[in-house]
C-alpha cells in the first residue's frame, strides 16, 4: 500500500486514486512541501549567528535544521512558510526577511 | 440463501425499522430525536438499555454531531445506524456529503417530513430530496413492511465492496411511521445470516495500517474522487438488484429497481414514490373495473436513478402524471418529474406526455379522488391532444 501512496501525484488518474483520498500510510507529511506556500524568505546571516538556538524551537515546522552538536545550518525551504518569527526571536540580526 | 420463518406481527413503521435495527445489531448508533423519526432513537435505546443489543448508543446533542458522531465511528471501522426526519436532515447536511466523500457505509432510516419554514411536522418529501444530489444512495418504501426490509438489505448494499456508500431507507412521516400494520418479521438468525459481519478493509483502528482519512483535496484530486462516488452509484444499481434477489430466496419477497403494477397495458400511468402509491394503486383497480387501463411505477431505488429501467417501463404509455411530493420551486417541477423526463429523452422515448403534479405538501392528505382526476386529466390530454401546463399542482387551494 505505502507503493500506492508514493504513486499517487497531480497526474494520477481516478483509477489509481484511492477511495475517499485516504492515505494507506502514517508519517508521509514530509512528501508534502509546504514550503510551496512561503510568502516572505528568511536568509540565514552565518557572520552574525551565535548559535545562541533561541530560533530553533520558534519554527512552528521544522524548517531549521540541528546537526550533531546542537548547532543550526541553513533554512529547509521545503518546509519554511516565511512568518518571519525565527527572525523576530533573533537577538543578533542573523536573520533577515526577503 | 435458506428459507427464513416468518413472523406475523403488527408494528408501526417506526417499531419495524427499530426492530430491523435490533436485528442487525450494529457496533454504534448515533442519534438526535426528532418528530416523526423519534421513535426510533426511543425504541432502540431500550434494546440497549434492555441489553438486548451489544450496540454503543451515542445520545448526541444535535443533528449535526449524530452524523459526525457516525462518520466517526465509521471511519474506525464500525458498522453504524442513524434516524432523522426534515430539519434533523437539514442540521446533518454538512456532514452528509462528508460521509459518502469518505465512502462510509452508514446507514438512515429518514421518515419523510416537510423541511420548515414555516413550521410543519408532517409528510412530504422535501428532506431526502434536498439531499439527493449528496452521493447517498436512496430507497424509498411504501409500507412498513417495504421499510423494515429496505432495512434489512442496507448494509449488504453499503458495505458492498464496488459501493461502499452511505444509504437512507425512506418512508412517510407518520403515515407509514406511525400507522400500524400486518408485517412479517424474519427470525433474528436468518437476518443475522444475512447480513453478516462488517469487515472493511481499511479503517482507522487497524493497529496494523495506520492510514490518515478525509486529507485536503486540492485541484489535482477532488474531480477523480467526485467520479470514483458517482462511478461506485452507478454500480450500486446492480448489487441492489443482487442483493434484493438474495433477498428473496430467503423471504419470498421480491423487489426490484421499482415496482410497476398493471402496466402490461398501460396507456396512462403515474409515477409516484412511497405511500401515495398505495393509494393510486387502490384507484387503479377501481377504474380499471370501468376498463381505464392505468397504471403505475413506484420507483424504491431512486438514488442510482434507474434511468435506462424506467423510461423502458414507461415507453408504451400515451400520457403519464409524475406525482411529486416535494416541490423544487424552480418554475420547471419537482425532482422526480425532471429525472423522469430527463430519463425519457435520453432514451430517445418522446412520445408519451408526460405532466408533473406537486401533491401532499406539509401532509396535504391525498386521497382516491384526487388520483383518480389525475388518471383523468391524463384522458384528457390523450383524447384532445392538449398537455396545457406541464407542471401542475393536486390539491392545491385556489
Amino acid at each position: 500500500m505505502a507503493e500506492k501512496k508514493c504513486k499517487i501525484n497531480a497526474n494520477s488518474t481516478w483509477q489509481e486514486m484511492t477511495p475517499g483520498g485516504t492515505i494507506y500510510d502514517a508519517a508521509n507529511s514530509l512528501e508534502f512541501t509546504t514550503g510551496d506556500w512561503r510568502s516572505r524568505k528568511p536568509i540565514w546571516l552565518q557572520e552574525k549567528c551565535k548559535q545562541c538556538g533561541l530560533c530553533v524551537p520558534t519554527c512552528p515546522d521544522s524548517a531549521i535544521p540541528v546537526i550533531e552538536g546542537g548547532n543550526r545550518t541553513d533554512f529547509n525551504y521545503d518546509y519554511c512558510k516565511g512568518c518571519g518569527v525565527c527572525a523576530k526571536a533573533c537577538p543578533f540580526n542573523a536573520i533577515s526577511m526577503e | 440463501m435458506n428459507k427464513c420463518k416468518s413472523i406475523r406481527e403488527r408494528l408501526s413503521g417506526n417499531e419495524a425499522v427499530a426492530n430491523a435495527m435490533r436485528q442487525i445489531n450494529p457496533d454504534v448508533v448515533a442519534a438526535f430525536p426528532i418528530t416523526p423519526s423519534t421513535e426510533i432513537p426511543q425504541y432502540f435505546s431500550t434494546f440497549v438499555n434492555n441489553g438486548t443489543v451489544d450496540t454503543e448508543f451515542v445520545p448526541v446533542e444535535s443533528e449535526h454531531s449524530a452524523m459526525s458522531a457516525c462518520v466517526g465511528a465509521s471511519s474506525a471501522g464500525g458498522r453504524v445506524m442513524t434516524a432523522t426526519s426534515a430539519n434533523g436532515l437539514s442540521l446533518m447536511w454538512e456532514i452528509i456529503y462528508i460521509a459518502s466523500s469518505l465512502r462510509l457505509p452508514i446507514v438512515m432510516a429518514c421518515v419523510n417530513r416537510a423541511v420548515s419554514g414555516p413550521l410543519n411536522i408532517h409528510n412530504d418529501h422535501s428532506d431526502s430530496m434536498g439531499v439527493r444530489d449528496s452521493g447517498w444512495i436512496q430507497l424509498y418504501s411504501e409500507t412498513n413492511q417495504e421499510a423494515y426490509d429496505n432495512m434489512i438489505m442496507a448494509n449488504r448494499i453499503a458495505e458492498h465492496v464496488d459501493v461502499h456508500l452511505p444509504l437512507m431507507v425512506c418512508y412517510d412521516g407518520f403515515i407509514t411511521s406511525h400507522s400500524i400494520e400486518n408485517i412479517e418479521l424474519i427470525d433474528d438468525e436468518s437476518v443475522k445470516a444475512f447480513v453478516g459481519d462488517y469487515h472493511p478493509e481499511h479503517f482507522l483502528l487497524n493497529r496494523d495500517e495506520p492510514i490518515a482519512m478525509g486529507p485536503l483535496d486540492v485541484q489535482p484530486y477532488l474531480f477523480e474522487h467526485k467520479f470514483q462516488q458517482g462511478y461506485a452509484m452507478k454500480k450500486a444499481k446492480d448489487v441492489i438488484l443482487e442483493v434484493s434477489k438474495e433477498f428473496e430466496e430467503m423471504t419470498g419477497r421480491k423487489y426490484g429497481l421499482f415496482e410497476e403494477y398493471k402496466m402490461e397495458d398501460a396507456e396512462m400511468a403515474i409515477v409516484v414514490l412511497n405511500s401515495t402509491a398505495g393509494t393510486a394503486k387502490y384507484t387503479i383497480d377501481r377504474l380499471r373495473e370501468k376498463g381505464m387501463k392505468v397504471g403505475l411505477v413506484k420507483p424504491r431505488v431512486y438514488r442510482p436513478f434507474p434511468v435506462y429501467e424506467i423510461a423502458n417501463a414507461l415507453k408504451n404509455c400515451k400520457a403519464i402524471a409524475v406525482l411529486d411530493k416535494a416541490d423544487s420551486l424552480n418554475g420547471a417541477g419537482g425532482p422526480l418529474y425532471t429525472d423522469v423526463t430527463s430519463a425519457m429523452y435520453t432514451s430517445n422515448i418522446t412520445s408519451p406526455k408526460v405532466v408533473n403534479y406537486i401533491y401532499g405538501i406539509g401532509g396535504r392528505d391525498v386521497r382516491s379522488t384526487d388520483i383518480e382526476k389525475v388518471y383523468n386529466d391524463l384522458r384528457y390530454i390523450i383524447d384532445t391532444g392538449d398537455m396545457g401546463t406541464p407542471y401542475r399542482y393536486l390539491g392545491l387551494k385556489g
